[in-house]
């Protein structure tokens, strides 16, 4: 089953069209590289799928039911998850803070007035573990516009993957990372379930076509290919736009 | 009849006022994003001046001229020194501006007395015209006329002009602009005194009619948001349109509903704020 | 002596001089207390929208003055007891913030200043305009004080501290439930990164929405309290003066901290009451407290003190 449907997908901004007539399809389990030079539309892309943005034309399916309608928090709940290219987390509150309202998201009582935070054992239980599974349980306690940069980056990655999503956006996550940092990173997305569906936008060809199952070509917001590692290297358009120029 | 088109006159000739106001509050908010809160009290400062001017030389241009320009330069003042400090930071210019609203409001209050004044009409357009069968006050009509000419100003300058052509492009995209290499700082400048100036031209215009008293300054610009609110941010069409508008509910609103007068004004508002909150000209 | 210990021993001492106020103080400075108490709230009410979910409201006022008309003319036309018309003056004021946060929550940043503003200032002009209901700018005279039935009479001013005090005392905790809860804990969220909350599935609009009913309620509470301190209300209540002056005293303070409003609520009241014996230009010097605030104190004085104890810390 196609765990992602996008048909005709198309998005303007004034005169400017910034994705055109785009339409694939991703599978349940499958991880999806999207590449494409500056400018080609992947953020927009991302930004479409997750609802930051209503699309101009087209359709986009999850899991088989329509959700082009549908608003940013009500795509979320149905299981789709993203990242952000620019660092978005709160940046004064701690790690720990940061972690408890990704977990609060899904657990009973997230509106509750008379609960108190501190009682959220069970919350507090996982953030733990989350923290101490990926090292960071040292600087729970800092605020996250305090810590490095390297460190934003995993806790973006964690929030997301906090939520438990069926399907992963993750926008260029190794983006100015060191190269023991890029290591941790991968090895962050390579833990994850195997079901999960993920879609990933990222530069570093290398680690990118490691991970993917598929890639897909944007360039100057249409898709101009699509198929596995070999394929795409193989592809005469995008070793000219694309790879030969990089 | 005569009733209906002299009351229609009236709501016209303040719903032109407005628009003075207005426009310049449209425009800086488009540009910069400051929602400037001291606008009421570049009105007010400005009738005091003309006024002042006005007793002092007797010359009614003057006083138009020099009370839309000392506030002026009030305006750039307030950019330059203060609002520029905090771009796109909302609560500290809020706080600044509501600041200086209370200082002009207190300082005017000091220097004029609380005591309401009439500002006397150049004997030019003391009188009235003859519309048909309709006598109506010459100086209501050189209101509405004033109002089409800086309206039609405004659309030159925009559309025909290099800076109008900056402006616009800087309301759609701040980012924009500076790739075209505009000089933003320059522009934002010359946007706060334009801004000002219009206000305090609307102050010195209304002086004869509705005079120059405390508290002016949260009435107006009272008046002011609801236009832009109902005409759209950023849009020298919402403005004017809105301006009217405004100027004529208001004006109905108080011959038949005096009691609620600014119901009259607020159902218009909540309804394009539940309908269009971007206002009838805003950009989505 | 840690952090907890201090505040727990702060927290005992005020307590204790809120408690033996009467006996500290004469009469006439107990009235200033019971005012910088009901500010204290108002401020605090504010601050759930502009410390803890990021909306700036600029007219705060309006559930503050809307609940003071409400429980004035209950009691002074239908002779309501503070038993019925305290708790309708705080519903009217909720609803009052109801009806305009769906109007203003479709707005965002400067925008929805604007719309607040607006919209408070509407109801400023219904209080002026519609004399035969609200006396026009003659306001309401002669409120009457509420009357609880018991020995003490709160037309004087011991009693009536008390009342507003423990009113006041049970506001603050329900507000300190509030931000302790998960759903403060969404509003911080909400004004760290909206986008974010969105992303990670919360509908953002009715966290919004619940904050701005519960900052008109709390407003509510102390626009009643002011009513019956004041006997007496009039538009001035619902102006956006007063909206503009409970902005001051949370930023003053601090937006962010429950406490660092109520103390710029009691330094402002203070300070109006000592300026204004000195001069008739108190709007003057307030116009001037705004744009001194803000050049060198954005983040208040709680900010301060949180800059000088880390400057403190890092220095041993």
């Amino acid at each position: 089953m196609s765990a992602l449907v996008i048909e005709g997908l198309s998005r303007n901004f004034g005169g400017l069209r910034a994705l055109s007539n785009v339409s694939f399809s991703v599978e349940a389990g499958e991880r999806r590289l999207i590449i494409g030079p500056n400018g080609a539309g992947k953020t927009t892309l991302f930004n479409l799928l997750s609802g930051v943005f209503k699309a101009s034309s087209g359709r986009i399916s999850l899991f088989g039911r329509d959700v082009t309608g549908l608003s940013m928090h009500e795509r979320a709940r149905m299981g789709l998850a993203r990242t952000f290219q620019i660092t978005n987390l709160f940046p004064r509150l701690s790690v720990m803070d940061n972690l408890l309202i990704a977990l609060q998201a899904g657990a009973p009582g997230a509106f509750s007035l008379t609960r108190r935070m501190r009682d959220q054992t069970v919350l507090h239980a996982q953030a733990d573990a989350l923290l101490n599974q990926w090292g960071l349980a040292s600087i729970a306690m800092r605020a996250a516009r305090e810590i490095s940069y390297g460190e934003q980056r995993q806790v973006d990655l964690i929030l997301a993957m906090a939520m438990q999503p069926r399907v992963l956006l993750l926008d260029e996550p190794m983006a100015g990372l060191s190269a023991a940092e890029v290591v941790r990173v991968t090895g962050m997305i390579r833990s994850l379930p195997r079901e999960m569906t993920i879609l990933l936008i990222e530069h570093d060809m290398d680690v990118a076509f490691e991970l993917a199952d598929r890639i897909a070509v944007l360039h100057q917001g249409c898709l101009i290919a699509e198929g596995d590692g070999p394929t795409i290297r193989a592809h005469p358009q995008v070793s000219e736009i694309y790879l030969g120029v990089e | 009849m005569n009733f209906w088109a002299i009351q229609t006159l009236n709501g016209i000739s303040f719903g032109m006022l407005l628009f003075l106001l207005a426009a310049g509050l449209s425009l800086i908010y488009g540009l910069m994003k400051i929602l400037n809160l001291t606008h009421g009290s570049y009105y007010m400062l400005g009738g005091y001046v003309g006024l002042a001017v006005m007793r002092a030389s007797g010359s009614f241009v003057l006083a138009l001229l020099a009370g839309s320009a000392a506030v002026a330069v009030l305006g750039v003042v307030m950019e330059r020194f203060f609002l520029r400090r905090f771009h796109l930071q909302e609560l500290p210019q809020t706080m600044l501006t509501f600041g200086f609203l209370f200082i002009f409001a207190d300082l005017a209050l000091w220097v004029w007395g609380g005591n309401p004044q009439t500002m006397a009409k150049p004997p030019l357009l003391a009188g009235v015209t003859a519309l048909g069968s309709l006598n109506y006050p010459t100086y209501r009509l050189f209101i509405i006329a004033a109002g089409v000419v800086v309206a039609l100003m405004l659309w030159w300058f925009q559309d025909r002009t290099r800076v109008g052509a900056m402006l616009r492009a800087g309301v759609d995209d701040e980012e924009i602009a500076r790739a075209l290499g505009i000089n933003v700082s320059l522009l934002f400048s010359l946007v706060f005194a334009m801004g000002a100036f219009l206000a305090a031209l609307g102050g010195v215009l209304a002086g004869p009619i509705m005079g120059v008293y405390p508290g002016a300054d949260f009435e107006v610009l009272l008046l002011g948001f609801v236009v832009v609110i109902i005409g759209g941010l950023g849009s020298l069409k919402g403005a004017l349109v809105g301006g009217l508008l405004v100027g004529l509910l208001d004006n109905f609103g108080k011959v038949f509903f005096p009691e609620f007068a600014l119901f009259t004004i607020f159902l218009p508002m909540a309804l394009i704020l539940a309908v269009r909150p971007t206002g009838l000209f805003g950009r989505e | 002596m840690n952090r907890q210990q201090q505040l727990a021993i702060a927290g005992i001492a005020g307590a204790a001089v809120l408690l033996a106020m009467p006996w500290l103080f004469g009469s006439y400075y107990l009235g200033l207390a019971t005012k910088m108490i009901i500010f204290a709230l108002f401020a605090m009410s504010l601050d759930l929208l502009i410390g803890y979910t990021g909306l700036a409201s600029l007219g705060h006022a309006a559930y503050f003055g809307v609940a003071s008309y409400a429980t004035g003319l209950l009691a002074l036309r239908l002779g309501w007891g503070v038993g019925w018309a305290l708790p309708a003056g705080v519903l009217v004021a909720g609803l009052t913030a109801a009806l305009f946060g769906l109007l203003a929550l479709r707005a965002r940043g400067s925008y929805f200043l604007m719309i607040t503003l607006a919209l408070s200032q509407v109801l400023w002009g219904i209080a002026f305009g519609w004399r035969s209901l609200t006396g026009g700018d003659d306001g309401l005279p002669e409120v009457p004080r509420p009357d609880l039935g018991l020995p003490w009479s709160f037309a004087d001013n011991t009693p009536f501290y008390y009342f507003t005090l423990a009113v006041a005392v049970v506001s603050t905790w329900l507000l300190m439930r509030v931000v302790a809860s998960p759903f403060g804990q969404s509003l911080r969220g909400i004004r760290e990164s909206e986008t974010r909350m969105l992303a990670l599935g919360y509908d953002t609009w009715r966290y919004k929405f619940a904050a701005f009913v519960l900052a008109g309620l709390f407003a509510g509470v102390a626009g009643v309290l002011y009513v019956y301190y004041n006997r007496f209300v009039s538009p001035d209540y619902i102006h956006v003066a007063r909206s503009a002056e409970v902005l001051l005293m949370v930023i003053l303070g601090g937006a962010g901290s429950l406490f660092g409003p109520a103390l710029g609520a009691a330094l402002i009241v203070l300070f109006e009451n000592i300026v204004s014996g000195y001069t008739e230009r108190w709007l003057l010097v307030l116009g001037v407290v705004y744009v001194l605030v803000t050049l060198f104190a954005p983040d208040g004085i709680t900010g301060v003190v949180r800059r000088l104890r880390q400057r403190k810390a890092g220095q041993t």
